[in-house]
């Protein structure tokens, strides 16, 4: 057996992690390439010294189809829907991008001209309203061809509770459409809500073609270099779908590269023995935050990816902070220091990167206190740490009567306030105390700031994974396969048919394991998880309870949601009807486990932690020498007390004073409140 | 010693915190959608002295921005006078009463004494929007109301809770008068709840930085907050500038009510004057004193977003010239219109007088209405009987920098409309038409954003359909030579045969059976700058997409 390839294709860079037949890993960094991201991936694979012929597995994770949504690079897309809605992808939900400022302008997924409809409709159980005219459908699939539509969407009121309309409309459509870039609204998600229904129905058609092609692209190359294997692509649950099916629902790739980071850490924690974790993965402009509980990814059905875009299908539940490495420090008209929402992004970047840039940035601050080296400046050129400094004093310090390191140390106190406060909001949504969990810092942000967002959160531990850098390259390297299937039921509790209930598990399974069947990887079992979504009635919200199995009964279902609910919401509620809106199953292939002690490279360790060098860094209370430590040189049992610097070649750590960083067997360093 | 801004900045972030996470805990404690999902509620710390606002959370509902200081300044000064009885630790305050800093009955405010050393060192204060609180009309939107006894329960502050403990007697009374009670006890958890939540925080952020820096801190944001919006203000050139808005009618006597404003702008002050507005009205579109106060504030900072929300950003702000107008009504004045839709009024007032100075930050008109349809009926096959609503958007206005957006929300509202399946899963409709609005923006450089066009049919037993809307007389203002947006239209087709409301966009309880319909379709934005300097390629893709 050959080695298992990892890809992630990021924003800035493509990231890639290879566990080889002999355990060892090698990992390669190249920039990504936006216009055909399989250039940058063979590049990648090129200088990690990858033989493709011995290669066994090659696992993806990619950003063609976020990239695609949010800039609207868009396949063109036709909609046929139910007479009289065929604006209900341009209305939304009646909102604005913002609370206040009565500007902002919002762009559909399909433009008005492409969007057509015909006399149907069903009623909200399900009955035939209004026949399905066939003749003015085939009508309307010509006139979308005619248009030059590559994909099409056909999305019916009520859908979810009747598909025949849209089953019939799909066959005759399939007669008239060329190739199979046809998305039924039922397909993805057989949920009600028809905006939210129909936008991710829009997204899925009109990023088909465009992650087919690619993934064509993709292979043929691999192919052509000698890999003999299937491509593997990270869908958003952080499950791995075969390339050659996974365009039929696109759609779930769009959270690729953040499920595949938090799969990662998920597996890295359990091996670690840290199962509660707050996810934190600090980039250039942005920092996403996922809470793991008792080692499981949650998942949710419900992720919005930019205002009024709501993608609502299984996805390992992200959430994404306005502020990164890039974000702008400025001082406001009433003479306060702001941090973000702007960013510097990659270009120009911080000052420090030497392009341009020049407004001060988090990352420009944390070069002036000397938490980044700031002899890699050499590396960038162009930039002094003088030159920087000036830039702090003039726009900051002299603002706020103070010099250029104290201006420089108010940005980074401000901005971890900040990112404290959000990633509290995320755990108190999800109903958690973030001082239950443990910060697993990553990105090439993440673990500088995260000793210091521990101690504002009162969160005990911090665990810094052995290669930050490439967490999420890593998390295709362990990820199992999966397959999440919803169904919208809508029933009161107290008379719901439970047969029916079971039957439709039962169907879900079966579905789950016939998609598992069809992949060419090994599995070493297959895992179910069983859950409903219930709400009490009168409410619009709902509470997921997880299942024993796929048989409950009524009172599994009652006790399972009075418990969910109070777990959640802290409030108990009695003698109010409850109703059981959707019924969920996963089906997870799982993959063979992988060692992680091969991410360590045993070679040139010393003996004991010994600096390489000193440094002046600045800290709340104060500037110390600081000892600077290569990450690489560390023993595994290392004993680090803060303050310290702990460098690597994809990241940087930071041990305030008063924290202890401990290594582990497997490379991984736990920094904890020193005793 | 003054404290340095760096800490200013910190803590300015940890007050922000506190209110952000009494928000969530409200929202998602709470039973009802309108509190759980559409975020009708809104969070805050007021001063010990003069409940001043000292920090609001930013996702509360724009209209209470400044309703919550009122409310609070008053409770407190009837403690002063002996009026309410005096707090203890634990003590929270229940109060509606709409004369008393509110906005309509619906708007339930909460008050807690935040206490330090045995002394009250502030106020956390919140408003949650209760679905009914009695009153002739479930839900408590009566267009035709006259007195506010029709309205629903009125509440002076009471301790609901005393030394933590829910007073019952008092909770049953308040269940005795209205509807759907067992449902909301859920609520109450909730809205109290959020303000132990902020108790919480509070005192861990007193406990960090310490009580007097964070004392020294709240007054020291306060006055930079004021700087901040004088020299905002200051990008308005001197002089007056005047606008005059238009209510359709209050719902009983059918003639338009004026707002009538003029703004001097002086060094960092705005004086914004409505002495020549109508006069108190017979029906419910009354605004109080704290609703007019607050509508002017959220439009200003719909202006100027960058200030933070606080008493300071409001006191270069000066309101005048309401008293006797209905813009200041008092008791027994019904007032039910006054958050929903007269605050838009005032807001759309405020825009229209200071687009020409502000061009690039205001936009013309936006549609500004809650369009809120109800219909209240019995549903023979389930045996029960419901009460629907259908609150809608409309267009906003165009601007400097692009056409409005379609199918906005409220002014003054940031909730999401429910989805056309979820209704007719939980009422006897049926929706034939849920679609833009063509034809609806204001013609301008930048066109206005369209409105919606909706049609419902009844499809089984017996129903009364009520309308509290606005712009059906007169269209949303265009701004800089730029038309007006369409005016709303209602229309009830009743055993075949077309009604047009009396009141237009008003009107109260029009029976419908099986198979009557209703159609309403909203307004569209003001259009911004002349028509004619409009780019022609936008002009054909509107045509293309069937937008004009």
């Amino acid at each position: 057996m050959g080695g298992i390839v990892g890809v992630d294709v990021g924003g800035t860079f493509t990231d890639l992690a290879m566990i080889g037949p002999d355990g060892r890993l090698r990992i390669a960094k190249t920039p990504t390439t936006t216009d055909n991201q399989a250039f940058g991936v063979l590049a990648a694979l090129e200088e990690a010294g990858i033989s493709l012929p011995e290669t066994s597995l090659i696992v993806h994770g990619t950003t063609t189809t976020t990239n695609a949504v949010l800039e609207r690079k868009l396949s063109k897309t036709g909609l046929i829907t139910t007479a009289g809605f065929r604006d209900v992808l341009e209305l939304g939900r009646r909102t604005r991008p913002q609370a206040y400022g009565m500007k902002g302008e919002f762009r559909p997924v399909i433009p008005r001209d492409l969007r057509l409809e015909v006399p149907e409709r069903m009623d909200a159980e399900g009955n035939v309203v209004t026949p399905l005219d066939e003749a003015a459908l085939r009508e309307a699939v010509r006139a979308l061809l005619d248009a030059g539509c590559e994909a099409l969407v056909i999305h019916f009121l009520h859908a979810y509770a009747n598909p025949a309309h849209e089953r019939r409309a799909a066959e005759i459509a399939a007669t008239l459409w060329p190739n199979r870039f046809i998305t039924m609204g039922h397909a993805l998600l057989s949920e009600t809500r028809e905006f939210e229904r129909g936008v991710t129905a829009a997204v899925n058609a009109s990023v088909q073609p465009l992650l087919e092609r690619y993934l064509a692209r993709l292979r043929d190359e691999l192919a052509g270099n000698g890999y003999p294997g299937d491509v593997l692509v990270m869908n958003g649950n952080g499950g791995m779908v075969s390339s050659a099916r996974v365009a039929e629902e696109a759609a779930k790739t769009v959270m690729s590269g953040p499920a595949s980071g938090v799969m990662a850490a998920a597996y890295t924690g359990r091996v670690a023995g840290a199962s509660n974790l707050i996810t934190y993965d600090m980039g250039g402009t942005s920092t996403d935050v996922a809470l793991i509980r008792d080692g499981v990814p949650p998942v949710s059905n419900e992720i919005e990816i930019e205002y009024a875009m709501p993608i609502h299908v299984p996805m390992v539940d992200v959430r994404t902070i306005g502020a990164g490495g890039g974000s702008i420090a400025r001082v406001n008209a009433a003479g306060l220091l702001e941090v973000g929402p702007e960013s510097a992004g990659a270009d120009p970047g911080p000052i420090c990167y030497g392009r341009g840039g020049v407004t001060p940035t988090i990352s420009d601050a944390n070069l002036l206190l000397g938490r980044l080296d700031p002899a890699r400046l050499a590396v960038t050129g162009g930039v002094t740490r003088d030159a920087v400094a000036e830039v702090f004093a003039r726009e900051l310090g002299a603002p706020l009567g103070v010099d250029a390191e104290a201006a420089a140390l108010a940005v980074v106190r401000l901005a971890n306030a900040k990112m404290a406060g959000a990633i509290r909001m995320v755990s108190l949504s999800l109903g958690a105390d973030p001082r239950d969990f443990a910060l697993f810092a990553f990105g090439g942000a993440g673990p500088l700031h995260a000793v210091a967002l521990a101690a504002e959160l009162g969160v005990p531990r911090v665990l810094v994974p052995v290669r930050p850098g490439i967490t999420n390259a890593l998390g295709c390297v362990v990820a199992d396969l999966r397959h999440d299937y919803v169904r919208t039921v809508n029933q009161p509790l107290e008379t719901a048919d439970l047969e029916a209930l079971h039957a439709l598990f039962a169907e879900q399974v079966s579905a789950g394991e016939a998609a598992l069947a069809a992949e060419t990887v090994a599995i070493r079992e297959v895992r179910k998880s069983f859950s409903v979504d219930m709400q009490f009635v009168g409410q619009s919200h709902v509470v997921r309870v997880l299942l024993a199995d796929g048989a409950p009964s009524r009172d599994d279902l009652r006790n399972g949601f009075a418990a969910a609910y109070w777990e959640r919401f802290r409030v108990e509620l009695q003698g109010i009807e409850a109703r059981i809106v959707n019924v969920n199953c996963s089906v997870v292939g799982v993959s063979d486990p992988v060692d992680l002690s091969g991410l360590i490279d045993p070679a040139g360790r010393l003996e004991r932690a010994e600096p390489y060098a000193h440094r002046r860094v600045v800290f709340e209370d104060g500037a110390e020498e600081t000892a600077v430590y290569r990450r690489d040189q560390l023993p595994l049992d290392a004993v680090i007390a803060g303050p310290a610097v702990i460098e690597q070649a994809d990241t940087t750590i930071l041990i305030e004073p008063g924290w202890v960083a401990r290594g582990d067997a497997l490379g991984n360093l736990l920094v904890e409140v020193a005793a | 010693m003054s404290i340095d801004p760096i800490t200013l900045s910190v803590i300015q972030a940890g007050l922000a915190q506190v209110c952000d996470e009494m928000d969530m805990a409200f929202s998602r404690a709470a039973f009802s959608p309108v509190i759980a999902e559409a975020n009708d509620r809104s969070d805050g710390i007021y001063a010990a002295e003069d409940g001043a606002l000292i920090a609001q959370g930013a996702g509360g509902l724009p209209v209470f921005v400044g309703t919550m200081q009122d409310s609070t300044r008053q409770l407190i000064e009837r403690i002063r006078d002996g009026v309410t009885p005096a707090p203890k630790p634990g003590d929270v305050y229940i109060v509606n009463d709409p004369y008393l800093g509110g906005t309509h009955l619906m708007d339930v405010r909460f008050a807690r004494p935040f206490y330090r050393g045995g002394e009250i060192f502030c106020w956390l204060s919140n408003t949650g929007h209760w679905p009914d609180t009695g009153g002739s009309v479930p839900g408590g939107f009566s267009a035709s109301a006259t007195a506010v006894e029709q309205e629903g329960l009125r509440l002076p502050p009471v301790r609901l809770f005393k030394e933590g403990r829910m007073d019952e007697e008092i909770y049953a009374i308040i269940c005795s008068n209205i509807r759907v009670a067992d449902q909301r006890i859920g609520d109450v958890k909730a809205q109290a709840a959020a303000l132990q939540v902020g108790a919480d925080r509070l005192t861990a952020l007193l406990d960090r930085y310490g009580d007097d820096v964070v004392r020294q801190a709240i007054a020291e944001l306060r006055t930079r907050a004021e700087t901040q919006m004088r020299r905002l203000i200051d990008e308005i050139a001197d002089g007056t500038y005047s606008s005059v808005a238009w209510v359709d009618s209050d719902g009983v006597v059918n003639e338009p009510l004026a707002i009538r404003l003029t703004v001097t702008k002086s060094a960092g002050h705005l004086q914004f004057d409505f002495a020549a507005s109508s006069a108190p009205c017979a029906g419910p579109m009354n605004s109080v004193r704290a609703t007019t106060l607050s509508s002017v504030y959220l439009a200003m900072r719909h202006i100027f977003p960058e200030v933070p929300i606080s008493a300071g950003a409001f006191a270069p702000l000066e309101v005048t010239g309401i008293e006797g107008t209905f813009l200041d009504a008092r008791y027994p004045r019904p007032v039910s219109g006054c958050a929903a839709e007269v605050s838009q009024r005032i807001a759309e007032a405020v825009f229209a007088a200071l687009v020409e100075a502000l061009p690039d930050r205001v936009t013309a008109a936006p549609a500004g209405t809650s369009g809120n349809f109800a219909l209240g009926g019995h549903d023979p096959k389930r045996g029960r009987d419901f009460v629907m609503y259908q609150l809608s958007g409309g267009g906003y206005g165009g601007n400097a920098d692009h056409d409005g957006l379609s199918n906005g929300c409220s002014t003054i509202g940031i909730s999401k409309a429910p989805p056309v399946e979820i209704m007719e899963q939980n009422f006897p409709v049926l929706y034939h038409r849920y679609a833009l609005r063509e034809g609806s923006g204001g013609a301008g450089r930048h066109r206005g954003g369209l409105g919606l066009d909706y049609e419902v049919e009844l499809l089984r037993g017996m129903a009364r359909a009520s309308f509290v809307m606005d712009h059906g007389r007169f269209g949303p203002q265009g701004a800089l030579g730029g038309e007006d947006g369409a005016v709303n239209e209602v229309e009830v087709w009743q055993g075949g045969k077309r009604i047009v409301p009396e009141h237009l966009s008003k009107a109260q309880d029009i029976a419908l059976e099986a198979g009557d319909r209703v159609r309403v379709r909203t307004p569209g934005g003001g259009g911004y700058g002349d028509p004619n300097e409009r780019d022609p390629e936008l002009l054909s893709e509107d045509k293309r997409l069937g937008r004009t």
